[in-house]
């Protein structure tokens, strides 16, 4: 939580290293693209397969895309993909930082007075920020080209139905919705990778105990995170 | 003549255990000084003091007469302009190349152009016998190169202070002499006081004007070479003798 306000302290103080944020927005957003896009895309498939079912019984097939569309735009968009980034990046961000602490990396940039926290943690922690609701907005849209693939193509509901219902029943504030959610979930796990590694300490062991431990607290945190945000924003 | 360093009093501890306990040190301009102590006697959290990246818990820590020991840290970020500081496991930044690293503290530093950092960077590191090594990653080097690499980036912006955390742990004797001989000549031709740490005796005797030894968290000799050679106390003797059988208990 320190660590957060200091970040936040050092957010509005030049120098602003502008490289150095490109750098993580690519290491988080880019890098990510394809796992995410693959999870979005399998995610959206089966919630299609499994909503199918249920909603067969009701003979409510048609409802069948807006269902799955809202799923994803609203709870498992967001959180897969949090959860992915957690495993690609979160983690990879407590082993760097904790690597270079442990090998007084960290120290040597203090002595060379460059403030650690500005130079490290702050661009990782805007760059999730930022990243998430995009990566997020890609994965909603993937999860529901899925949901037609399987809904339209393979169990044969009406294409137009499936979409116009879509387009009815699925607004602006369900997609602001997740993506405030994504922007928070950003927050978490950067800031929770950031964290695991500054405050790393001892030899090499530490580090692979940072890194593991960052991945189930920012898990943790995402999920339960996820059901106050949507208990809040409802 | 006026210290340039120096420590009153200085206690720390970490926990229950007592590192530092009313350490007095006061370290003379423009000479090497070199520190000597078994491991883990808190040399590491003494030089660490030195430069501000460990609190005393009590005591005053003055570098050319200002106390930093309750410095803030934007008024500690001007004083470490004056150090360079060679770490004992180098930490050069793993992910640039050596030419970024050594210029590293020129870009954030100064405002010089592109050009000139580069000369200064090439002319750093010949200074310390590297040639056309700028597009390697540390990770490709030995040891000692890292070492060197270190070195040239601590003595970018030309610091008044030099700080070297066992600077020839590790390295082989040919190579932990020429670290030695560097730092002798950083000395003499950059004209930084050198603050040396080391458990290498042999070492400490032929690079240092002026010897310290720190033992239970207390300075107990302090001298030239030669005095410290003529030291009449027994654990001192024991150290510099690299006796199995005196005062000092091996734990
Ligand atoms: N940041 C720290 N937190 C807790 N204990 C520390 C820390 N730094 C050093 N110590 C302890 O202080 C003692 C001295 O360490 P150090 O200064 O590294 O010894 P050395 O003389 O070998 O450099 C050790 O027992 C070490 O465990
Ligand atoms: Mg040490």
């Amino acid at each position: 939580m320190l660590l957060l306000l200091e970040a936040i302290f050092w957010l509005v103080r030049p120098p602003w290293r502008w490289r150095l944020f490109f750098k993580q927005m690519e290491f988080i957003g880019v890098n990510s693209l394809f796992v995410v896009a693959l999870t979005a895309l399998f995610t959206g498939m089966v919630l299609t397969l499994q909503t199918y079912y249920a909603f067969r019984m009701f003979a409510a097939e048609t409802l069948v895309g807006v269902t799955v569309a809202l799923s994803m735009a609203r709870e498992l968009g967001p959180v897969i993909t949090a959860l992915m980034v957690t495993g690609r990046a979160g983690s990879a961000m407590a082993a760097e930082i904790g690597t270079m602490r442990i090998t007084e990396q960290v120290d040597a940039l203090t002595v060379m007075a460059i403030n650690p926290v500005q130079y490290l943690v702050l661009p990782r922690i805007v760059a999730g920020v930022l990243m998430l609701p995009m990566l997020t907005a890609l994965s909603v849209f993937i999860g529901v080209v899925g949901g037609y693939l399987v809904g339209v193509n393979l169990l044969g509901i009406h294409g137009g139905l499936f979409m116009n219902n879509i387009y009815e029943y699925v607004d602006f504030n369900d997609i602001y919705h997740g993506l405030f959610k994504a922007a928070c979930f950003g927050l978490i796990l950067a800031l929770v990778g950031c964290y695991k590694g500054f405050y790393t300490r001892g030899g090499a062991e530490s580090v692979g105990r940072a890194t593991t431990q960052s991945m189930v607290l920012s898990s943790v945190l995402i999920l339960t995170s996820n059901y106050v945000l949507t208990a809040l924003m409802m | 003549m006026e210290p340039i360093i120096e420590l009153r009093g200085v206690r720390k501890s970490f926990g229950a255990e007592e590192v530092l306990r009313s350490l007095d040190l006061s370290i003379s301009k423009d000479a090497v000084s070199v520190i000597i102590g078994r491991s883990g006697s808190g040399k590491s959290v003494l030089i660490k003091h030195i430069i501000g990246l460990i609190r005393p818990d009590q005591g005053q820590v003055l570098i050319e007469g200002q106390d930093i020991a309750r410095l803030d840290e934007r008024s500690m970020a001007s004083i470490r302009r004056k150090f360079g500081m060679l770490f004992q496991g180098s930490a050069l930044f793993d992910s640039m190349t050596v030419e970024d690293n050594v210029a590293f503290p020129l870009h954030e530093h100064t405002r010089k152009p592109r050009r000139e950092i580069r000369d200064i960077v090439s002319a750093k590191l010949a200074a310390v016998g590297l040639k056309d090594m700028e597009h390697k990653m540390p990770a490709e080097l030995s040891g000692g190169m890292r070492k060197r690499v270190g070195l040239a980036r601590a003595l970018a912006l030309d610091p008044k202070i030099v700080l070297f955390d066992e600077p020839t742990s590790g390295l082989d004797p040919i190579m932990a002499a020429t670290i030695n001989e560097l730092i002798v000549r950083t000395q003499a031709e950059f004209g930084a006081t050198c603050v040396v740490i080391s458990h290498d005796i042999l070492a400490a005797m032929s690079t240092g004007h002026r010897l310290f030894m720190l033992y239970e968290g207390r300075i107990i000799a302090e001298g030239t070479p030669e005095e410290i050679q003529e030291w009449d106390d027994p654990v001192v003797q024991q150290f510099i003798h690299g006796r199995t059988q005196g005062p000092i208990s091996i734990a």
